[in-house]
């Protein structure tokens, strides 16, 4: 008697896995179809966005960006950085000043914050499992924190975990955040890694690249020519 | 009495002395733009960076006999090397007959002024780099580091040479770049656009079009 109910209880377990597996399945599937495909919001609203900024010409490159961007239609903005990258958020803080006064002195909020990176140049591969794995906890931190609706990013190493939390997000239901990212000028035949990734696995909503090859070998790609007008140099 | 302008109440010996002193003002900054006017036409300057690298495969190349002497020959007169992280210490030399004046820093906060007063650049491959010089319209030959591992830097190089934007070159070779370039034929970057990006963005997000 006591061993049937037993099988009964293990196979209804079963099932409930499989059943949720397979949910799963459907959601993510469901998730990477509806990436890529433009919202069709009924009254836009200003969307918080999250801004991953990277050593040197990335952040360059970002701020030719952002330039061309409205700022009434993205906020609140986050900026994030890595942990050890001094240069990028001050160049960031200089943007949004310039914004302030641009704006008659209204100071639009903007959060700037640092990530812990999950692997430095050079650093062995056994200790960046750990930090690796800080990293993401951090990440997910800042996600839950943020739960931007836009992400704006364009190459440096600490857009990967917050890109993948946010696809989390999008299938767990938590927030649908639309990820825009936009290969380096320096890229011109082959992808970074974190571009690699971004397209491979379907995460980034818009893939832009500034080179017309990188266009042709990836076509899920968008080429939108070259960004950099103005190249903001701080020294 | 309202009406009247300042210097009219200055009595007189002063207002000399003022008048004076502003001629004296402005002459010595005319002196000045002259000297920087004369400087600037004989003095034409090569300035070569590695940013934050270490790429002391270049430094050695431009610190040779042939190389400077190729420069010589083009008409450079100084030769400016930011090291960077190299090891590798240039000769610092005056300006004699027949040879350029040779100079050397590690880092500066200012490379913009340096590439802004340069005739000719020679850089390492890092984008930044080169999309500065290229914004200020500075003659550029890229010289790509043979010992970085996985080396996309050079992808950059080899697109905007082949679009005659700059001269690629090799430490090994960069003195016979010197000996064959032509800077006049060498075409001007286009200003970027971020516009395009932005109405992608906009238009994915279902804002309306401006």
């Amino acid at each position: 008697m006591g061993s049937k109910d037993e099988t009964c209880f293990a196979i209804s377990i079963i099932i409930i896995i499989i059943g949720l597996i397979f949910i799963a399945i459907v959601r993510v599937i469901y998730v990477v179809y509806r990436t890529s495909k433009p919202l069709r919001p009924k009254s836009p609203k200003p969307l918080s966005t999250l801004i991953v900024l990277g050593s040197g010409g990335h952040t360059a490159e970002m701020i030719n960006v952002l330039s061309a961007l409205q700022k009434d239609r993205f906020m609140p903005r986050f900026y994030v950085a890595a942990a050890t990258d001094n240069m990028s958020l001050q160049k960031a803080r200089v943007l949004e000043d310039l914004l302030a006064d641009t704006n008659g002195g209204k100071v639009v909020s903007a959060k700037f914050m640092q990530i812990y990176r999950s692997r430095e140049v050079g650093q062995s591969y056994i200790t960046s499992i750990g930090t690796t794995l800080i990293a993401i906890a951090h990440a997910l931190w800042l996600m839950i924190k943020i739960r931007p609706k836009v992400i704006l990013c364009n190459g440096p190493g600490t857009c990967i975990p917050l890109c993948v939390i946010a696809f989390l997000f999008k299938v767990v239901g938590i927030r649908w955040s639309s990820v825009f990212y936009v290969e380096s000028i320096a890229r011109v035949k082959r992808l970074s890694l974190s571009g690699l990734l971004l397209y491979k696995l379907c995460i980034a909503d818009q893939f832009y690249v500034q080179w017309p090859q990188l266009q042709r070998k990836y076509p899920r790609a968008i080429y939108v020519g070259c960004l950099i007008c103005r190249y903001f140099s701080f020294g | 009495m309202s009406h009247r302008l300042p210097l009219c109440r200055v009595d007189r010996e002063t207002h000399k002395a003022w008048l004076c002193q502003r001629l004296i003002c402005e002459y010595n900054l005319c002196i000045k733009k002259m000297g920087e006017i004369e400087d600037s036409e004989n003095r034409r300057m090569v300035f070569v960076t590695v940013g934050t690298t270490l790429f002391d495969a270049l430094v050695r190349a431009v610190d040779t006999k042939e190389f400077k002497q190729e420069l010589f020959r083009k008409g450079y007169t100084h030769l400016l090397i930011q090291m960077g992280r190299g090891f590798y210490t240039p000769t610092k030399s005056e300006a004699e007959d027949g040879s350029v004046a040779v100079d050397y820093f590690t880092f500066s906060s200012s490379i913009a002024d340096h590439l802004r007063s340069a005739s000719l650049v020679i850089s390492h491959a890092g984008s930044g780099s080169i999309f500065e010089t290229l914004r200020l319209g500075k003659p550029l030959i890229v010289v790509v580091n043979e010992d970085l591992m996985d080396n996309h830097q050079s992808e950059l190089a080899e697109e905007l040479a082949e679009r005659k934007h700059l001269y690629c070159a090799r430490p090994r070779t960069l003195h016979r770049t010197i000996a064959d370039m032509d800077l006049a034929s060498l075409l001007p970057y286009p200003a970027g656009d971020a516009t395009p990006v932005a109405k992608l963005i906009n238009r994915f997000l279902g804002f309306p079009d401006d």
